[in-house]
């Protein structure tokens, strides 16, 4: 490449950055300025002060909601991990008659759009008397049908040779697969871990259909009702300022964890 | 039958036992509702008072309800926006960063940040950048001294916005697959066709968008799904207005069912658009693949 072009990659990656990186930079610099000062395109001002954020920990709960995101998320994370390893173990190592069929059904079930069963989903969180409980948060999300199929996946290509010598142990299927699988499974577990952490983390439709009570709400949701919900007050800074805080937990994972965050995002080429 | 129960014998039995979550988990959470859902489109329900069978009613309605035909034909709107753009956008930088250059992986990971990012938060900051008074977009508008545009007032402009918006949150996930794709095109195709004299148009039509079919294919369908998935960005931005002009399917089907509480139609309406949403991924499927 001469070194001309390459000028003009550099400008335009520049330009598309600062297309990305500006308006959150904006975002964050607004939360600090009082009211007046927002409607500006510059950065700086004399008078940042904390004033939003004071105001959206007067107004709502919102280390509570935070505390409740972590909490389900991470059930969400750990029990997609869990179980889907151990069905994604049954499918790629087991020979039982029934497997293909229910391989069948998980491709199956992969194609439907969630607005078909939302609902009647719905609806049955009424029935189980889950709804204003974590119950309705957590237990749906539990299996990841994705998860099974990547799981599935990468045990497909463990040597059959670490089981046979396992089973000649005496181990039994639960721990050749915790014992053996598990400490080869880091990419594989962290693809499924991030995915499902992300899903549970960023949904809110779902919360807002199940949850109504204020000490149950999941941080994106708290943040929605409290600027549609008219609690905002239409003040523009503080609105920015739940956003920020809602924000600041997952970019900070993900500064650290970029990489990662990246390439289990890319599988979801592979859903289809 | 003997023969079953002979496969089911020679069967490895933890097989039924590790696969067992997956079997609850799927007659509770997959085939009774989709079982449920087609019970429930032939009644009218809230929930609360007895069931009522009304038959094809609830097709009925549908099919003269102009707020659906509204929302069905502002989510093509969305499409048309959203698509194209996508995948230009997406193309155009993919193709910057497949180049030899240094800080890749630092704008490969600033395009993806909105992506990570809860819809929540890019709504809200949006819906500041689009303020016709004093949104960061008018306010560079009008210092090139052009006059403001009416981003989420207007009914014309409200959906092609939240477009536009849409393709910045999601863009950094398809310059991935994209780039993806590109990596996988083996490079003696260039060399072969820069020796035969192609120009560089050329090589683009006739070595990287054919090889890049299938990465086309996902981007056209992820972006299809998203677009009847769109919830969140009209129900923080707008509402829905003005004049429902961004009333999207998800949007609709959630104010039927906890506004009006017709749990009845708004199942109907969720049958109808996944009935839609798999016509047209499969139309896009067969045009994709013949070109």
């Amino acid at each position: 490449m001469d070194k001309k072009s390459s000028i003009w990659v550099y400008i335009t990656l520049a330009f598309g950055g600062l297309a990305f990186a500006y308006p959150f930079l904006w975002m964050l610099s607004a939360t600090f300025k009082p009211e007046m000062e927002i409607a500006e395109i510059g950065l700086m001002s004399g008078n940042f002060n904390l004033d939003n954020y004071r105001a959206v920990f007067n107004k709502i709960p919102i280390g509570r909601a935070l505390l409740n995101s972590i909490f389900v998320s991470s059930c969400v994370t750990f029990s997609a991990v869990l179980f889907g390893s151990i069905v994604g173990y049954a499918l790629a190592r087991l020979r039982f008659f029934g497997r293909d069929l229910i391989m069948g059904v998980i491709l199956f079930t992969m194609v439907i759009p969630f607005q078909i069963t939302l609902i009647p989903m719905y609806i049955l969180m009424v029935k189980f008397g889950w709804v204003d409980t974590y119950m309705s948060l957590i237990v749906p999300g539990m299996i990841s049908t994705f998860g099974i199929l990547l799981f599935r996946q990468f045990f497909l290509d463990i040597p059959q040779d670490l089981i046979d010598a396992a089973r000649i142990d005496g181990c039994s299927d639960l721990a050749i697969l915790f014992r053996i699988f598990f400490p080869l499974s880091k990419p594989v577990m962290i693809t499924v871990g991030i995915l499902s952490f992300m899903g549970s983390w960023n949904d809110v439709l779902w919360p807002l259909i199940v949850v109504r009570v204020r000490e149950l709400m999941t941080m994106p949701q708290m943040v929605t009702l409290f600027k549609v919900g008219g609690q905002a007050e239409s003040q523009i800074g503080s609105q920015l300022a739940a956003a920020a805080l809602l924000a600041v937990p997952i970019v900070i994972v993900y500064t650290f964890f970029q990489r990662y965050f990246i390439e289990s995002m890319a599988t979801t080429g592979l859903k289809n | 039958m003997r023969h079953f129960i002979k496969e089911i014998k020679s069967s490895e039995k933890s097989g039924y036992l590790m696969s067992m979550p997956y079997v609850v988990y799927f007659c509770i959470f997959v085939a009774f509702p989709l079982a449920f859902s087609f019970f429930l489109i032939f009644h009218k329900w809230n929930i609360v008072t007895p069931m009522e069978w009304v038959g094809l009613r609830n097709f009925n309605r549908l099919f003269h309800d102009i707020q659906f035909i509204k929302s069905i034909r502002n989510t093509l709107v969305f499409l048309a926006i959203h698509i194209p753009l996508q995948i230009s956008i997406a193309l155009f930088f993919a193709m910057q960063l497949n180049k030899k250059i240094i800080f890749r992986g630092f704008f490969r990971a600033l395009f993806f940040l909105p992506v990570i990012v809860s819809g929540v938060v890019i709504t809200i900051l949006w819906e500041q950048l689009y303020s016709y008074e004093t949104g960061l977009l008018n306010l560079i508008i009008t210092r090139f001294g052009f006059a403001r545009i009416p981003w989420i007032n207007s009914p014309e402009w409200a959906m092609p916005s939240i477009a536009i918006m849409a393709t910045w949150k999601n863009v950094g996930l398809y310059i991935i697959l994209f780039l993806v794709g590109l990596q996988g095109i083996p490079r003696y195709l260039y060399e072969a066709a820069e020796i035969d004299g192609a120009k560089p148009v050329q090589r683009f039509f006739y070595i990287t968008i054919p090889a890049l079919n299938n990465t086309m294919l996902l981007v056209i369908i992820l972006s299809t799904i998203g677009g009847f998935s769109l919830f969140i960005e009209p129900f923080v931005m707008t509402g829905g207005g003005p004049m429902n002009s961004t009333l999207s399917a998800m949007l609709y089907i959630y104010n039927q069912a906890f506004y009006f509480g017709h749990m009845g139609y708004a199942a109907t309406l969720g049958f109808f658009f996944a009935f839609i949403i798999l016509v047209v991924i499969l139309i896009q499927k067969k045009v994709v693949e013949r070109e």
